[in-house]
């Protein structure tokens, strides 16, 4: 479904390597994890997959096409894309912005208006109450939730996302995650999802790739990191969702 | 109210109209050019900074400079052309700029969003940018309409109808109640197309708000309402009006505006249809004149002597007359006559200045210009008049200041300065009991008031008839009384035109 090969990228005339080499193959209907400390290249891959940035080298197949042979709005298009800044349109309503996909591609008024309300719905904030409200009027959270809404509209095949859940609370952070991956199943969706917290990760993801200075170090199951994994930085970030999860069986069995 | 209230508030729909049309047009075709060339800027650095340079050049003319300029490059055309065109100029730089600044300031993030959804870079300009921008855009054609509205009544001198008209007339004429009109119509229209615009404005953000508030439509409506009903005063300018049979000119000095009065009057009882355009510059009417834009106004010898046939020579009264009319001749300008009284230049002091000081003539003042100072007119001090006059009676003063005509008069009668530049057929010269001395060496080149016209309208013999019968027909005296009227008197240029034409009757 996605195929990168010997991807590289460089900025600055060669100056910083962003992406060095990367070679990954995400199936259709599987949910990628893209964990790593910031600068590490996880939105720069994610960027390259539809074209925000062009490698400097090697090449990407999205459906087995390569990308430079599709006409970039149009693969956008098809690519669902939840923004690290968020970046709603401030001088939209929430419902436009909801709808701006399906408006690009030219569905008609009774459609996107039934797709907005099933997509905000979905991600808990009501088309009725918030949809003519502007995004200025959302707290962080919601307007990232109308973020993953937007991402969705146009039931995209493959969704990538960039931190789609950094601001939200625990609760209702929680809560999102579990009803976007039923979501992805049903739906079997494509999923890039970049995270900082491995947990989530963990949690969400088929497989996990973990990047270290524009390197992918390993990629697996979360099994198979938390089992074995091949590097020291690995080991060290799975192992406080380990210790957490070993300290938390050990309360309740004391209780 | 007054009767000058009334004059002057009769003139005001025509200068209203005249006013409107000019700023509209040339805002409207400033936001034209301007957006595009700013949003073009935004995307190229390599022609932002250079834009950005030519308009703030633009701005940093003079704005009269600009007039004259546009004047000359459209080969001495005249009227709303000219003085739209600068205008257009002027309100280019806020724009332009606060576009530019407006579409940079629009969020990188949300620009990226933009392009990540899969918009082309035609559909995050219009979608996205600009809508982020237009308040900053919005903001800068409000500045440049404030300016041309202000600027407007610059045009005036190049012969655009506009509330110019009333404060140079008034300035000119000593008609503080013309000025105080002029002043207020242009600040009040400013202020209403401000407000205009920036209601226009707010309307449109509140566009996706709930449209069933009561408040908000009425509203609206009445933003709506007054603009239609200011773009069609606007437009109904634009309607071809029957072309006046003859345009009379005028320069913005009080004895130009009553002749200009006074030929126009003419022509009218003669029945004929007449178009005044008062209050030009001398380059800029003596240039409509030769292109036949306008078709009559009175000039003086020493002015083309001096100025267009550029010569520093001084043959005597009837040597600079025969040569002018021979020039003019040449030039397809027709003279029909000289009307019998000369406006020149000459040396005034108070008389009980003069007499303390024992001078009746420029040689008098020899031993003694050292310790005076003299003031003058913007222009005299620059004058080839003033420089022979300097080598032929080889003196100069210790303080030359040059002032506004009626704050050199004021001067030398407060005593601030000893000697002016006064104009002879000035009412303030008796006013203030002057005496204007002797030129025994001729410095000083004489200025005789002739009508010019136009090769088109001197081909009709009854057009000259008319203007036959004012040839001659002025002497010094009453020419300098009739100023006075206005000058010294506050009288209105009506007045000052029934007094001259009593006085001609008599002859
Ligand atoms: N347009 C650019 N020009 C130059 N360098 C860039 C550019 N974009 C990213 N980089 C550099 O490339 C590297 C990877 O950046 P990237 O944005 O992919 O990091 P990231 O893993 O997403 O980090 P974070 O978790 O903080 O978002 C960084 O060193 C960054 O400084
Ligand atoms: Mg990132």
């Amino acid at each position: 479904m996605i195929e990168l090969k010997n991807v590289q990228k460089s900025y600055d005339g060669g100056a910083t390597l962003a992406v060095a080499n990367t070679s990954l193959t995400i199936e259709r209907g599987e949910f990628l994890g893209l964990i790593g400390a910031s600068g590490c290249g996880k939105t720069t891959t994610l960027k390259m997959i539809n074209r925000l940035e062009e490698p400097s080298s090697g090449e990407i197949l999205v459906n087995d096409r390569n990308v430079v042979d599709q006409n970039p709005e149009q693969l956008r298009r098809n690519i669902g894309y939840v923004f690290q800044g968020i970046g709603l349109f401030p001088h939209r309503t929430v419902a436009e912005n909801v709808a701006a996909v399906p408006r690009l591609l030219q569905w008609s008024a009774g459609d996107i208006r039934a797709r907005c309300e099933e997509c905000m719905e979905m991600v808990g904030l009501p088309f009725d109450e918030y949809g003519d409200r502007s995004p200025s009027q959302l707290s962080g959270g919601q307007q990232q939730r109308i973020g993953v809404a937007r991402a969705l509209a146009a039931r995209p095949e493959v969704v990538l996302m960039d931190e789609p859940f950094g601001a939200l609370d625990p609760i209702t952070r929680s809560e999102l995650q579990e009803e976007f991956k039923s979501i992805q199943q049903n739906m079997a969706l494509t999923v890039v999802m970049v995270t900082h917290d491995m947990t989530e990760a963990l949690l969400l993801a088929d497989r996990i790739a973990v990047m270290r200075e524009g390197v992918v170090l390993q990629i697996g199951t979360p099994k198979e990191l938390l089992n074995n994994p091949s590097h020291d930085y690995v080991r060290d970030i799975v192992a406080m969702p380990r210790r957490r999860a070993q300290r938390l069986e050990e309360l309740m069995r004391n209780e | 109210m007054s009767d000058n209230l009334r004059e002057q508030l009769l003139l005001l729909p025509a200068y209203f109209q005249g006013h409107l049309l000019l700023t509209l047009a040339a805002i409207s075709m400033g936001v034209l050019i301007s957006v595009p060339l700013g949003v073009w800027a935004e995307q190229s650095a390599r022609v932002k900074r250079p834009l950005l340079a030519v308009v703030s050049i633009i701005q940093t003319f003079p704005s009269l400079a600009i007039l004259a300029l546009v004047v000359a490059l459209l080969g001495g055309r005249i009227g709303f052309l000219p003085a739209f065109i600068a205008l257009t100029l002027y309100s280019m730089l806020p724009i332009v700029r606060n576009t530019v600044t407006g579409l940079e300031s629009v969020s990188a993030s949300v620009i990226d969003a933009a392009k990540g959804i899969g918009m082309s870079p035609n559909q995050i300009l219009r979608e996205v940018k600009l809508p982020l921008a237009m308040p900053v855009i919005v903001a800068g054609i409000r500045t440049a309409m404030v300016w041309t509205v202000g600027l407007a009544t610059l045009s005036t001198l190049v012969g655009a109808t506009s509330f110019g008209n009333y404060i140079f007339t008034g300035l000119q004429t000593r008609n503080l109640v013309a000025v105080m009109v002029g002043s207020l119509a242009s600040a009040s229209l400013a202020v209403g197309l401000d407000g205009l615009v920036a209601s226009m404005q707010w309307l449109l953000e509140k566009r996706s708000e709930a449209a069933d508030s009561a408040r908000l439509k009425r509203i609206r409506l009445s933003v709506y309402g007054i603009t239609v009903i200011i773009v069609s005063l606007a437009l109904y300018g634009l309607i071809p009006k029957p072309r006046a049979d003859f345009v009379v000119a005028g320069k913005p000095f009080t004895e130009q505006y009553i002749m200009a009065g006074l030929l126009a009057q003419e022509l009218e009882e003669a029945g004929f249809s007449v178009e005044q355009r008062l209050g030009m510059g001398t380059a800029v009417v003596y240039e409509a004149i030769r292109n036949g834009t306008v078709d009559v106004y009175v000039e003086y010898t020493g002015t083309v002597w001096a100025n267009f046939m550029s010569r520093e020579s001084n043959p005597g009264r009837e040597g600079i007359r025969s040569g002018v009319v021979e020039f003019l001749e040449e030039q397809n300008v027709t003279t029909v006559g000289f009307t019998g009284f000369q406006n020149r230049y000459a040396l005034a002091m108070r008389r009980d200045r003069a007499l303390e000081l024992g001078v009746t003539s420029i040689e008098d003042l020899i031993p003694i210009a050292a310790e005076l100072s003299a003031g003058s007119d913007l222009e005299f001090f620059g004058r080839t008049e003033w420089f022979r006059l300097r080598d032929l009676y080889n003196m100069d003063f210790a303080d030359k200041l040059t002032f506004d005509v009626s704050l050199m008069y004021t001067a030398v009668a407060e005593r601030q300065v000893d000697v002016i530049s006064a104009y002879t057929t000035d009412g303030r010269v008796a006013a203030y009991d002057l005496l204007l001395l002797d030129d025994p060496r001729n410095a000083l080149l004489a200025y005789d008031a002739m009508i010019l016209a136009s090769g088109n309208a001197a081909a009709q013999p009854e057009f000259m008839q008319v203007l036959d019968t004012l040839v001659d027909s002025i002497p010094d005296e009453a020419m300098r009384q009739a100023n006075r009227l206005v000058d010294v008197d506050g009288e209105s240029i009506t007045v000052a035109l029934e007094y001259l034409r009593g006085e001609m009757a008599k002859n």
